[in-house]
Order: structure tokens, then sequence, then C-alpha cells
């Protein structure tokens, strides 16, 4: 039996196992974010506790993703991209993820609390917790709307950085936490599109499988003209200036033209879609843009 | 059993593992300290987010 080979490595699994478990590679998004978030807010915070916020931001986001590959484990075997994260490869055990991980929440959030304030650690907490039980348990295996909502967790981060200075949440943090959000379909189902049939195999309900090319298509569509919206918010309700304006104006516009060619694509073969491929490139290079550019504005200004 | 002839093989290898994890853990903890240390002095001194 295999199972009786692998046990005593993954009994003793190694620490490099248990930083893959934290995605890192998305947590540098997270950080930016959040620390962009941090640097716009008004007033001021002590650089020491601007770098445990931030660190903490980072913590709670490694924390959501362990615990989701400790649910996912089995769902993970079954997919070419996930099939070496740590546990479906059975370099570790089960129990660890789930120790590894709720032990990270919990020392995140109370780090947050004690550093910062225990407004911005309950909105760590919250985004913790509805990445775990409500996107990964409860959406994810029965929606294919799944990635909508489950993108309000990775939204999240701006406003904890904002609320980690002020101990509150305004306008331009919300604005932020709606770009992440409507940004989140696009970015996501032009990887789904032509990772299509890793989600069929493993029974994942994502829209490409349920609802066909052609309606994910329409709807990366309909939610970047969304998103175009949640980006000149910030502009329209004039909590930036010229200079962001300028920036959104530019970054959007190509983004636009990316996900019309998506739109208009007929490709079937996945290992064609170029269009799909590039505009899932460059919606993280925008995001780093959008949120780079609020936070020089602020600065400008202020 | 096949395994009887890998056991001083894995044995060795946990025990690497297990060493290096207890460095790693040791550096985090240290880390942990000086950043709590850190925290705290900034916070009796008044420089804590108004």
């Amino acid at each position: 039996m295999t199972s009786t080979t692998l046990n005593p490595s993954s009994m003793t699994a190694d620490w490099r196992d248990f930083l893959a478990l934290t995605k890192p590679r998305v947590m540098t998004l997270v950080v930016f974010t959040g620390l962009c978030g941090l640097l716009a807010a008004p007033g001021h915070i002590h650089p020491v506790l601007a770098f445990a916020a931030i660190l903490c931001i980072a913590l709670g986001a490694g924390a959501a993703a362990a615990l989701n590959q400790w649910v996912e484990a089995d769902s993970d075997r079954l997919m070419k991209r996930t099939a070496g994260r740590p546990l479906p490869a059975g370099r570790m055990e089960k129990t660890s993820a789930l120790h590894f991980g709720v032990g990270l929440s919990f020392f995140s959030v109370l780090t947050l609390g004690l550093a910062t304030n225990w407004f911005a650690a309950a909105i760590l907490a919250v985004s913790i917790l509805f990445y775990v039980f409500v996107y990964t348990i409860w959406l994810k295996p029965r929606t294919a709307q799944n990635i909508v909502i489950g993108g309000a967790a990775g939204a999240f981060p701006p406003i904890i950085g904002w609320a980690a200075v002020t101990g509150d949440i305004s306008a331009l943090p919300i604005a932020l936490f709606c770009l992440i959000f409507f940004w989140t379909p696009p970015h996501f189902w032009a990887l789904a599109l032509y990772v299509r049939p890793d989600y069929a195999n493993a029974g994942i309900p994502m829209l490409p499988v349920v609802a066909g090319e052609r309606e994910t298509r329409r709807q990366i569509w309909g939610y970047t003209a969304i998103m175009a919206i949640a980006a000149f918010a910030p502009v329209l309700l004039r909590l930036t200036g010229p200079l962001y304006g300028t920036i959104a104006l530019l970054s959007t516009a190509y983004f636009a033209f990316l996900a019309f060619r998506v739109f208009r694509s007929q490709e079937m073969d996945t290992t064609k879609m170029k269009a799909e491929r590039a505009l899932f490139r460059y919606s993280i290079l925008y995001l780093f843009v959008m949120f780079g550019a609020v936070v020089v504005d602020r600065w400008v200004i202020g | 059993m096949t395994e009887q002839n890998e056991k001083p093989l894995d044995q060795s290898v946990i025990r690497t593992r297990q060493r290096s994890r207890a460095v790693v853990m040791g550096l985090v903890l240290g880390a942990m300290v000086i950043l709590f240390y850190a925290i705290a002095i900034v916070k009796m001194t008044g420089g804590g987010a108004s």
C-alpha cells in the first residue's frame, strides 16, 4: 500500500511544505493591497505597528490558505494544477495542516488586535472565517458564482490596512474593496477558461464547466464593466486626484480591451487560449498599478 | 516487509527534517520575541495609532 510507505515522511513534514501551505505567491498581492490601504489612510501609525499589521494580514491570509487546502485535499488530488501541493502529494498529515491553519489564524488575529486595534482584528477574523466557511466549504463546491462571493475574502486586506490606522472604515477603503471584488471574476474566470478540464475532473462547478465558454466570456465582459465603475469611484467621489484618474483611465481601458478580446474569442482549444492567458497575466499587474496609484495620489494631495 | 531495508534511511531523513524544523522554529520564535518587544516599547512610549 502506498499510504504506509508515505506515512513516515508525511508525519514529519519539511518546514518548506508548511510555507507552501500558506500560498506565498497569493500572499504578495494580499500584502501589497493591505499595505496600500494602510498607506492611503489618513493619520499616523508607528512604523513598527504598521509592520506588525501587514505581517498579521499576511499571516491571516496564509492561515486561510492552509485551512482551504485542508478542506480541499481530496479534490486537489484530482487536478494537475494542485496535485503537487503538500497534502495531495502525501508529504504532510492532514491534521498538521489543520493545526497549523487554526494556530496561525488565532495568532494573526490576536497579534493584530494587540498591535493596532480590535476593530481591524475583527475584520481580519471575519475575512478568514468567510474564506474558509462561506467560500471554501459552502459555496465553492455548490455554485458557479462561487468565485464572485469568494472574491470578497480577497478584497478585505485594504480595509484591514486602513482600519489598522484609523480604527474605522470610510468611503475610500470600501471603493478599494469593490475594485478587488469586481476584479476577481474576470481575473479568475480568464484562468478558469484555460484550466477548465482540471476543474471538470475535480467536479468543482466553475462557470466554464457549468455554464459553458460563451456564458463565461459574456460574464467576464460584464464584470469588467462593473469593475471599471469601481475603479473610477474614488475619482467621482473626489477621494483621489487627477494622477489616479489618469492612471485608472489608461490601465482600465487596456483591461477592458483585453477583456473584450476574450469576450469576442471563439477559441475552444484550451492550449491555444492566448487572449485568456493575456487577460489573466495583465489582471495581476493591473491591481498592483491601481493600488500603487491610489497611494501615490493620496501622498501627492496630502 | 520490504520497508525493513528502508527504515534507517527514513530515520535519517526524519532526523534531518526535525533538525531543520527546530532551527526554523527557533528563528521564528526569536523574531516573535523581537516583534513583541518592539510593539510593547512603542505602545508604552505612546507611539501607537491614534
